[in-house]
């Protein structure tokens, strides 16, 4: 057991777990943030996906210990008193049916918005596919979720 | 996942250190193979030294045509390198194809030769760009590191501390990827530089990535992918597997170095 700490959507948290402790478990079990969810445990679906130091990862891949000391935020730290421009969008377009995968998708779609912005790049319909090569969605076919990250791309 | 202990290193030796005074330890990298794998109880190491966050272990250094990546840099950083595209975009194209963003985002290029997954990109990238992998001990040529599936030169307990090599005139990397995981079927690294041509090939050897030396020949003749007619890898000595059998791989192999010659042209 190791007491491990980090920042979690702006707030300082600290919790006493196993070393093997994966960082999505941390953030389910003992923060009790249900946002962020388990789809597949092996890295292929991205439901678990959250910001490590504003980076995309997937949390089922990263042991908590590793997070120690790192600015850490999920789904449930994007909005800020009202939605954050991508949930917006996920709403205004249907990009959803189930909404399993959805706080995956919004994750990945913030963090590949802001890596275009800031390396200057167009972030197309081709590149928010490849984009999305690591989020499975099973129901909606992805073209609205296409259409909600371009439509947020354009407003954030 | 079984218990383990978790350490982190702030640079190599007190990883080297750290991992001496363990039974079985690993070491952990960005944990993109390793951690799926001790999920599954494929690895079960009593402990992990954490060198993600090696100082010492990251960054890339471009110097004139010469290029060191350090072990723990991730794929995301090798794709965004402004510096490294400037004299070799090849690498960096490649490293923009692995896995997927968040993967990337972990994932670093000393584990992806460590681990030496016969799918995996780099090792081609390593043979064709005739890299020299360091130890904290040794240096090794990519020719004698990738030793067979999943098997390399490394002791267990030496760690990878950075990779180099010497920016080729020209080069691309051609990869079919298998439609369900995206790891490569085949993937062909072209490289032309002072010391003629390299191809460097992964996910269809059945011992691994390998070099082919008869397309190198006909490349170094005329580097153009019509040099390539009527050369092929032997099927026999391709994997075999529900994806695709050799004869199968053996013709994506000359394919993609089709593909790769065209795009390095």
């Amino acid at each position: 057991m190791s007491t491990v700490s980090m920042t979690v959507n702006g707030k300082a948290v600290s919790a006493d777990v196993e070393d093997r402790t994966l960082l999505v478990d941390y953030i389910r079990e003992h923060l009790r943030l249900t946002g962020t969810h388990v789809g597949c445990d092996t890295s292929q679906c991205g439901t678990c996906v959250v910001h490590v130091e504003g980076k995309a990862v997937k949390s089922c891949t990263m042991l908590a210990a590793a997070a120690e000391g790192a600015e850490v935020t999920t789904i449930e730290g994007v909005a800020n008193g009202d939605l954050h421009p991508m949930q917006r969008a996920f709403n205004d377009n249907h990009g959803l049916q189930c909404g399993f995968c959805t706080p995956g998708m919004i994750m990945s779609g913030i963090d590949m918005v802001n890596r275009y912005k800031a390396e200057g790049r167009t972030l197309d319909e081709a590149a928010i596919r490849h984009e999305l090569e690591g989020n499975i969605c099973r129901c909606t076919g992805y073209h609205n979720i296409v259409k909600s990250i371009a439509q947020a791309a354009s407003e954030m | 996942m079984h218990s383990l202990n978790y350490h982190k290193a702030s640079n190599a030796s007190e990883a080297a250190r750290l991992l001496s005074g363990t039974e079985d330890g690993k070491f952990l990298a960005g944990g993109q193979t390793l951690i799926p794998a001790m999920k599954t109880r494929l690895a079960a190491p009593s402990d992990l030294v954490d060198v993600s966050g090696a100082a010492d272990l990251r960054g890339i250094t471009v110097s004139g045509r010469d290029v060191t990546i350090g072990a723990a840099t991730t794929h995301a950083e090798v794709a965004a390198s402004g510096e490294l595209r400037n004299v070799c975009p090849s690498i960096c194209e490649m490293a923009a194809n692995i896995g997927d963003p968040a993967v990337r985002h972990r994932g670093t290029i000393g584990g992806s030769i460590a681990n030496n997954d016969p799918a995996a990109d780099y090792p081609a990238a390593m043979l064709a760009l005739g890299a020299t992998i360091k130890t904290a001990s040794r240096e090794m040529a990519a020719d004698d590191f990738f030793v067979g599936l999943f098997e390399t030169a490394l002791e267990d307990d030496e760690l990878i501390t950075s990779i180099g090599f010497t920016a080729p005139e020209a080069g691309a990397y051609a990869k079919f990827p298998n439609p369900a995981s995206r790891y490569a079927m085949c993937g062909v690294f072209v490289a032309r530089g002072d010391g003629g041509v390299r191809v460097g090939v992964t996910g269809a050897g059945a011992d691994g990535a390998f070099r082919a030396g008869e397309f190198e020949a006909a490349l170094g003749g005329e580097f153009s992918a019509e040099a390539l007619n009527g050369i092929s890898v032997n099927a026999e000595e391709m994997l075999s597997d529900i994806h695709g059998d050799g004869v199968y791989r053996a013709n994506l192999v000359s394919v993609m170095a089709r593909r790769a010659v065209a795009a390095a042209s």
